[in-house]
């Protein structure tokens, strides 16, 4: 499904992937983990198409597709989604219209007609179950006033809606309580599908407690140091990120 | 940089964006040479069969307007116009009084079609009753019948003069004098058409009342002239809406609006103003120089004004408020987008004269392209507006980076009790907001929308529902593509 080769990125000109590569297929969940800056939230951003990144050579496929061909919408809307760190506010702007709008260009890309406003409020009630959203949530504006728990839970909602093919959640994790922490992975469970992948970007082990991970990779100054499955999760909890950086020298 | 770049283009394409409303209908005119003289204001007034006050007021304001300069001090450029070179009068030749829609020119009905106006059955059922000014003449007026049975006025102005000169007489000129300014003085000397409205004491207008003006023939300069009176305890929504069909060269508008809210009358002005902003280089367009004011004569008297401006190469315009009664209050709530050439100078007066009175001043400036956007607003609390209070917010949201956006706030304090609270900023349109969208699969251009109509949505609010859909429509039509 997600097949990145030999990726160079940089900002400003300081390099922060470095030959990274990474293989998702359908049905898996990867978790990648690394200490700050090693470039986790860069590759989440690349990989939606955030511009402000300059990729200097290497390529990302997705379902045997260009990805850095296309435009951040039409990633999006070919089923791509990034789970933000901190996701936007977006003042006057209500949380139906925001995800009727995206859910009805994802449906005209597909050549479907847009759903009623009953169709898609019956939808948006069936989806809030699945983060466990109070109604209110819903017609207020995007993020605006949100409390960093009700965003996170907020980026799982609009997953729910928008059902990606490939999911990448960048640190999700953070600035959680565990009860929070465990409705939204929760919330990720439930929308695991033989068909579709997810890639969860996280510091630390415990979100891992709640997403099992098929695969473990280690992100260390731009590029995979190490990989294995959950286990390797609970070795680098024990042992510490120093363990990788004495490992990789 | 690469965002940067993309942001350019798109604001490129948002230039490039043509105006929706460009066409044309060829309709036989009963024209006036053009140019100004007493002769010509003599052959408006002659033309319009007027009662002899009428002419008089005509030419006094006439007289005292060759004694003005035209003022400069608008933070807008504009070739200066030639007033002999504009067309002053200009009618459809038939006097058309229709009975049934069939009988109306088909020619005119396609550009209400057009214009996306339905001017039928159904806007009774939407609970709207339009008077349609096409040039200078009224066309069709509807349902005049099921206002006339709650004692409403509600007819063109040339039609008000034939029928009710007594209120005419009363009450034109009486908020915005001859003498008011340039181009209220031009408008008083040669206005042809417009609307009139009357509200009884004590009754609440049943429908919004509705106007389409529309500037048709080339070279023909619009005056109109609208005048609501709510008697004591009344109420009344008044929309006015405008396009106009592509031009090469500049139109002058000018038109005065008068409103009087009487003891405990409550008046709402909304305005959505989409005149032909002139193409992609600032060429053309219409030019929109208007003067609105209301008094709030009576105790606990309201008026409102709502206006969603996108249109017009440059506008000049201030829709105010005198507030005369005790307790009476004001309120401006305006969204205004410029772009590519345009430039707007736009905001309000709060003129606080009475004990209690209250004001709100609620303004959105958006600008792009290489538009330049100004809030000019004056709050004046006299001595006697013991215990005046204002609120002002004006903020301004820029759309790249060779757009200007301006605050010009004039604040008068006449005695210690009144309170005059102001608020300002100026955003630009957040790179992190557009990316959110588009990660959601969300086109550019309906980002924009999405997040400007979020920006303007505390003044969208205020309109008339189905004016509401309207003004949110166009906000995104006229800035489409305007980020990249």
């Amino acid at each position: 499904m997600l097949k990145i080769k030999d990726l160079n990125v940089s900002i400003n000109g300081k390099q922060i992937l470095k030959n990274f590569n990474i293989e998702v297929n359908k049905g898996e969940v990867h978790a990648i983990m690394g200490p700050n800056g090693s470039g986790k939230s860069t590759l989440a951003a690349v990989i939606a198409g955030r511009d402000i990144f300059t990729v200097d050579s290497g390529e990302i496929l997705y379902n045997g597709k260009d990805l850095l061909d296309m435009p951040p919408d039409l990633r999006a809307r070919e089923g791509v989604f990034l789970g933000f760190q901190y996701p936007v506010e977006i003042p006057g702007v209500s949380m139906v219209n925001f995800m009727r709008t995206a859910i009805n260009e994802k449906r005209k890309h597909f050549g479907l007609e847009p759903l009623t406003g009953a169709e898609f409020l019956k939808l948006m009630e069936e989806k809030k179950k699945v983060v466990d959203i109070q109604a209110k949530l819903t017609n207020r504006s995007v993020n605006e006033g949100f409390s960093g728990g009700e965003k996170k839970k907020n980026e799982i909602f609009q997953m729910a809606m928008l059902e990606p093919k490939l999911a990448i959640l960048d640190e999700t994790d953070s600035g959680l309580d565990i009860d929070a922490l465990k409705v939204v992975a929760n919330g990720v469970n439930a929308l695991k599908k033989p068909d579709n992948a997810t890639v969860v970007i996280t510091h630390y082990q415990r979100l891992l407690d709640y997403i099992v991970p098929d695969f473990v990779h280690v992100l260390y100054e731009g590029r995979i140091v190490k990989s294995g499955t959950k286990e390797l999760a609970l070795e680098l909890e024990e042992k510490g990120y120093e363990w990788i950086k004495n490992e990789v020298k | 940089m690469a965002e940067a770049e993309e942001n350019n283009k798109t604001l490129n394409e948002l230039a490039d964006k043509e105006y929706k409303y460009g066409f044309y209908t060829d309709i036989e005119l009963d024209t006036a040479p053009k140019g100004l003289s007493e002769d010509i204001i003599r052959f408006i007034s002659a033309k319009k069969n007027e009662p002899d006050f009428m002419l008089e007021f005509r030419l006094k304001a006439y007289r005292h307007w060759l004694t003005l300069k035209e003022p400069e001090w608008a933070h807008v450029n504009y070739q200066k116009i030639d007033y002999q070179d504009v067309i002053y009068y200009a009618a459809p030749k038939k006097q058309p009084k229709y009975e049934s829609i069939d009988e109306v020119d088909p020619e005119l009905l396609e550009t209400f079609a057009k214009l996306g106006i339905p001017l039928d059955e159904q806007k009774v059922l939407a609970g709207v009753a339009v008077d349609a000014v096409i040039d200078s003449v009224s066309v069709k007026t509807t349902f005049q019948s099921t206002l006339a049975e709650k004692g409403i006025i509600f007819c063109s102005f040339s039609e008000a003069v034939q029928n009710h000169p007594e209120l005419i007489k009363e009450y034109m000129g009486s908020v915005v004098p001859y003498t008011d300014n340039y181009f209220a003085a031009l408008n008083s000397a040669v206005f042809t058409d417009g609307s009139f409205c009357y509200i009884p004491k004590g009754v609440r207008c049943p429908l919004e009342l509705s106007t389409y003006f529309r500037i048709n023939a080339a070279n023909t300069g619009q005056f109109e002239r609208t005048l609501i009176v709510a008697e004591e305890g009344s109420y009344v929504s008044y929309m006015e809406g405008c396009t106009a069909p592509i031009r090469d060269e500049n139109q002058l508008h000018a038109a005065i609006v008068e409103i009087i809210s009487h003891k405990d009358a409550e008046v709402k002005y909304s305005t959505v103003q989409n005149w032909w902003p002139g193409n992609k280089d600032g060429k053309g367009g219409v030019y929109n120089f208007v003067t609105k004011r209301g008094i709030c004569k009576g105790e606990n008297s309201k008026i409102s004004w709502t206006q969603v401006e996108t249109g017009s190469a440059v506008t000049w315009k201030y829709p105010s408020v005198v507030l005369m009664g005790d307790n009476s209050s004001g309120e401006f709530y305006s969204v205004a987008v410029t772009n590519n050439y345009q430039q707007a100078d736009t905001g309000t007066k709060m003129i606080h004269l009475g004990k209690n009175t209250k004001s709100t001043i609620i303004s959105k400036g958006i600008s792009a392209g290489f538009s330049n956007n100004s809030y000019r607003g004056l709050v004046k609390t006299t001595k006697n507006a013991i215990n005046a209070r204002n609120f002002s917010q004006c903020d301004s949201l820029l759309l790249g980076d060779k757009c200007g956006a301006h605050t010009f706030p004039y604040i008068e304090v006449g005695n210690k009790s009144s309170i005059v609270e102001h608020e300002a900023t100026t955003s630009k349109i957040s790179e992190d907001q557009l990316f959110y969208c588009l990660q959601r699969g969300i086109d550019m251009g309906s980002a924009i929308g999405l997040i400007v109509n979020g920006y303007a949505k505390d003044v969208l609010s205020k309109l008339p529902m189905e004016f509401a859909v309207e003004a949110q429509k166009l906000l995104s039509i006229s800035l489409e593509g305007s980020v990249g």
